[in-house]
């Protein structure tokens, strides 16, 4: 049953064969089990779950359900759930009960699926390795030394431990993508705008986009049905019409343009990782799909880009955080500026709080020309790159890592090798377009993510391709035998 | 050394909305503490701005009004500095690109003593959309200041000028026009006690003759033209006064306290701020079309300028008089109201100034509160049109119409104030007027004008101050010299 | 451009972040690492392209100006932080939030 596709869950929901407080009680049990050892969890209301298990089952039972009634899903501890606590794995917050509803949690409230739990995360979602959470690490479920990538590491260790049946998770530079290929599951950042931020605690508003983390790219569609859609509380979401994501599940491969581009191919790409990913791409060539070399010249400065954006943005999303109307205060104070320096620098992580300073500093007068402006400069270039590769092919693909998982502690004191980790993802969010990882394969034994880059709002078609790839393959299915 | 004083306004005007400028918290004003601030006002993690349709209106309006560039696009940006009554640390501004570019305003400069009035035109360099923030209040527990964000998130009109104003009055009259103007479009309630219109005052002075603008020291937040005034000529003498003594200028904001009548420079402003403003990725770029300023176009009123020049030309007023009639959409609705109700326009309008003004300023009351209406001052002004009433009778029916009573003819009836205007009875109050004063008449005819005078003096008495003066007038010269 | 202790403790103080001598000479070449990376983007020749802000080519939504919120200060305010400084109530009173004095 863990197993189980969100699909196979909602038909034996459907059926009465299981119910919905029997299901979330057997992913409360596991949680039970293994969350003491994965960290995958920060926050569980058992009572609250299964008060909503109840309900979808009411729901179920009067014949109101809807696709993910009743299924259990992990929840980023990033969305705001009224009345969990809502800590963004920082200290700051570690006491915030949320008083109000994310879209995506409303989105799934109305869909009557169960809120299983909130999960870690870097701290603001800033990190590549969830090793900058106030709450500790998350374990691998592949392999307990290693990391399970970030920020959306406690909710991709819940899906890749089958901790739920389902997650979600925020991408802002590859939050979901990394944490896919390193824990072997398919994740999806939607094109930027297409997931509403309300209620999302925003790290760099013009980059961050929420998406599901499933076992397959059917279940990321199923998720996509419910997160997606048009919210008039935040001023980027985008008014579109209400699509199904599983429409083009089942389209044949045949005449599909994959763009490679020479740079995802270069040096800093592991090359047992390279390996799998060439399987994986001639696999896609069986399937009737052409191969175009295509190029993405900007794509080494997407880091150095990154790294002014996002922190520049976080710096002043993060102002609100001064002890003042909710939040961390310092135990002890002089005045007020005593109160806001001791507020902050004792509620942030070191991580967070270089990335405030870096994004103070390239805001600050005299440099904000030679950083931000010029790194919205080249934001164009590589959104220019895209546009350039779209016409010569219809989705591009490449590693969504560098590596597979590394060892906790390998780069936590060293944030430029940690930001590396971002080489493949970072492109897309600063593009605003659509990306997922897919498991691919493993080398020595630890899972690998093939990266499929689509066109703005060509998410229907990545999951067809990621799905038809997962109907001759099965690597998507695979879980570390030690949880089975 | 000769000094000139070189000044610029930036006035914040709250604008008149339901909603705050970026979430549907309400903006009364007087609510119990923090019971208008939602999660936008409060910044609560995770919650995002949306813009209020009607707070872009009011810039477009404001706008049109001063014929200035409307910005087809203008962006939100943040500035970013840590106060307690700004929640998110930043507020959300315009910076670069604003929603206004440059226009005009045209002041009257009132006659100072020897110094006759006259008019000045002001550019406007800018005006932008933003937020206000919230309140500190100081007292509630000791030691501590409370934060009341109710306000935070008002939607403010920031409307800058140049520096091209050169005394304390040209400012005043700068920021009584703008006063009038915001109120005039409907834009802003020009309450200044409630802080819905606020004025920044940025003053320096320089060697008269130079083209060098002096180093600037910012007066924050002036909420009455009396203070404004005081503020701003204390500021001037100060800065006079340290350069000559050998001292200099520093850049800096001070606040004016109106019991000493003295600026001073504010402590937590004196650290050098960098905002580090950049575009808020929140907010996408507001575009303003040409359809847009339209719609809004056919909103508009009749401004104040045109107006004015129509009543000069359509009812001969004075420029003096038309001015004072257009300070506000009420007065000069009033003033049509009496003319359209058949009054005569130059003699309507030296009532509304005259008679009408002079009660509600002695109450500190608008027009709107006159418990004479329109009509029937009108009725009044006909009623001495067409002889009924003399002017001084018609002051004595006005007070009885101050108080109460609408009815103008029964007033006249019920005072007796009716006048003579029958021609053989004002003939036989002059016959015996003329019997009864021989030696004025002889005087008369010695060419004494004078003496006419006191005769028609006697008449008026002798009718009780009846009879219509014209016709006594005339008959008596008729008398005198026929 | 190279940081200097200076630097870190002038953007720390803008960003209200206390750091101790000691972080900040370990923040110094944390950040100056980071800036090392940023500065690739300075052989960039970037003249005339206009800067991305976003990703899609949109203007701002307007929302009707009808009030849509209501009254929700005890919520908000049961999640106030704690005064501190020996204090266990909660940092408000009468409605308001309470911080130190503030000087103008």
């Amino acid at each position: 049953m863990i197993n189980s596709s969100l699909k196979q869950l909602g038909e034996m929901l459907q059926a009465k064969t299981i119910s919905s407080v029997e299901l979330t009680q057997s992913f409360l049990d596991r949680i039970k089990q293994y969350n003491p050892s994965i960290n995958a969890y920060i926050a569980l209301n058992e009572a609250e779950t299964l008060a909503q298990a109840k309900a979808a089952d009411a729901r179920l039972a009067n014949g109101s359900a809807a696709p993910l009634t009743g299924i259990p899903i992990a929840q980023k501890d990033i969305f705001c759930a009224k009345g969990w606590t809502t800590t963004c794995g920082s200290k700051m917050l570690a006491n915030f009960v949320a008083p109000y509803d994310a879209h995506v949690i409303s989105q799934f409230d109305a869909a009557g699926a169960v809120n299983l739990g909130k999960t870690n995360m870097d701290e603001f979602a800033m990190g590549s390795s969830n090793e900058t959470s106030y709450f500790g690490g998350v374990k691998n479920p592949w392999d307990f030394d290693r990391v399970p990538g970030g920020s959306s590491g406690g909710s991709a260790a819940a899906v890749a431990a089958r901790l739920c049946a389902a997650a979600t998770g925020t991408d802002t530079g590859g939050s979901i993508r990394q944490p896919a290929s390193l824990c072997g599951f398919t994740g999806l950042k939607p094109t930027y705008g297409v997931v509403s931020r309300y209620g999302m605690i925003a790290f760099a508003s013009s980059l961050d986009q929420a998406g599901p983390m499933a076992k397959s790219a059917e279940d990321c569609a199923l998720m996509m049905n419910v997160m997606a859609g048009f919210d008039e509380r935040d001023s980027t979401s985008l008014n579109r019409e209400k699509e199904d994501y599983t429409r083009d599940l089942n389209k044949p491969l045949q005449g599909l343009r994959i763009g490679l581009p020479k740079e995802f191919f270069a040096d800093g790409l592991d090359a047992n990782v390279g390996k799998v990913i060439e399987t994986a791409i001639a696999e896609y060539k069986k399937l009737g799909a052409e191969l175009v070399d295509i190029s993405l010249p900007n794509t080494g400065l997407s880091i150095p880009v990154y790294y002014v954006l996002a922190p520049a943005e976080a710096s002043s999303n993060l102002s609100r955080y001064d002890g003042v109307r909710y939040g961390h205060r310092a135990e002890s104070y002089t005045d007020l500026m005593d109160m806001y320096c001791k507020s902050r620098a004792e509620g942030f992580g070191a991580e967070v709080k270089r990335r405030i300073l870096i994004g103070t500093y390239v805001l600050s007068a005299g440099y904000y020309d030679a950083y931000y402006l010029k790194a919205q400069q080249i934001r164009r270039l590589i959104a220019q790159d895209f546009e350039e590769a779209f016409k010569h092919c219809d989705v591009i693909m490449g590693p969504a890592a560098p590596s597979t998982a590394f060892k906790a502690g390998e780069k936590v004191d060293d944030p430029v090798a940690m930001y590396l980790q971002d080489i493949y993802t970072i492109s897309t969010n600063l593009a605003g377009l659509p990306g997922m990882s897919v498991p691919a394969g493993f080398s020595n034994g630890l899972p690998v993510g093939l990266q499929i880059i689509g066109n703005y709002f060509d998410e229907a078609r990545m999951l067809n391709v990621a799905h038809q790839y997962q109907q001759v393959t099965d690597w998507h299915s695979r879980m570390p035998e030690e949880l089975k | 050394m000769e000094w000139e004083v070189v000044i610029g306004l930036e006035t914040h005007t709250q604008l008149q909305t339901n909603t705050k400028i970026f979430s549907g918290a309400s903006i009364k004003y007087g609510a119990e503490p923090n019971t208008q601030a939602c999660e936008v006002s409060l910044a609560l993690p995770g919650v995002l701005p949306v813009l209020n349709k009607e707070a872009v209106q009011c810039a477009i309006k404001f706008g049109l009004a001063i014929d200035a560039e409307i910005a087809p696009r203008s962006v939100f940006a943040r500035k970013n500095y840590f106060y307690p009554d700004l929640p998110k640390g930043y507020q959300i501004s315009q910076y670069e690109l604003p929603v206004v570019g440059k226009g005009a305003v045209t002041i009257q400069v009132p006659a100072v003593g020897k110094n006759p009035a006259y008019e000045k035109v002001i550019n406007i360099t800018r005006a932008h959309l933003e937020e206000d923030a919230g309140k500190s209040v100081h007292g509630a527990v000791e030691g501590m200041s409370g934060i009341d964000l109710n306000r935070a998130g008002t939607p403010l009109l920031e409307i800058v000028t140049e520096p091209d104003m050169r005394s304390a009055a040209e400012a005043v009259a700068y920021a009584k026009k703008l006063h009038e103007l915001v109120q005039w479009i409907g834009i802003c309630d020009g309450n200044m006690q409630e802080g819905s219109f606020r004025c920044d005052v940025n003053v320096s002075v320089r060697p008269k003759g130079s083209d060098k603008l002096g180093t600037r020291r910012e007066i924050k937040n002036l909420n009455s033209f009396k203070f404004m005034q005081q503020a701003i000529e204390y500021e001037t003498r100060w800065q006079i006064g340290t350069l000559e003594d050998g001292g200099t200028i520093q850049q800096a904001t001070v606040l004016f306290n109106p019991d000493t009548g003295e600026t001073r420079a504010m402590r937590s402003k004196e650290e050098a701020n960098d905002y580090r403003y950049f575009p808020d990725p929140d907010l996408l770029p507001l575009t303003i079309t040409e359809a847009d300023k339209a719609a809004v176009q056919a909103t508009m009123p009749e401004l104040a300028g045109a107006m004015k020049a129509r009543f000069e030309t359509q009812h001969g007023l004075s420029a003096y008089d038309a001015n004072a009639l257009t300070t506000s959409r009420e007065l000069a609705a009033y003033f049509t109201a009496t003319v359209d109700a058949g009054a005569e326009a130059k003699q309507a309008a030296n009532w509304v100034m005259g008679s009408i003004s002079a009660k509600l300023n002695a109450e500190n009351q608008p027009i709107s509160a006159s418990p004479v209406s329109a009509a029937n001052l009108a009725q009044l002004l006909k009623r001495i049109a067409d002889n009924t009433i003399s002017n001084n009778a018609a002051k004595q029916v006005f007070e009885v119409m101050w108080v109460g009573d609408s009815d103008v003819d029964a007033i006249i009836e019920k005072l007796g104030l009716k006048q003579v205007s029958d021609n053989g009875a004002i003939e036989a109050i002059i016959d015996e007027v003329l019997a009864a004063n021989p030696a004025m008449v002889e005087e008369f005819k010695a060419g004494k004008e004078k003496a006419f005078n006191a005769l028609v003096g006697q008449a008026m008495k002798a009718s009780k101050g009846k009879a219509n003066p014209a016709q006594v007038n005339e008959v008596l010269k008729r008398k005198l010299t026929g | 451009m190279a940081l200097s202790i200076e630097d870190i403790k002038k953007i720390a103080h803008l960003a209200r972040i206390e750091v101790s001598e000691q972080e900040a000479s370990a923040t110094l070449s944390k950040l100056s690492g980071i800036l090392g990376l940023i500065e690739q983007m300075q052989a960039v020749d970037t003249a005339g392209i206009i800067p991305m802000s976003h990703s899609q080519d949109l203007s701002q939504r307007l929302r009707d100006d009808v009030i849509s919120k209501t009254n929700q200060r005890e919520a908000f305010q049961a999640i106030a932080p704690t005064l501190n400084n020996g204090s266990n109530e909660p940092a408000v009173a009468d409605g308001l939030y309470l911080v130190p004095k503030v000087i103008e």
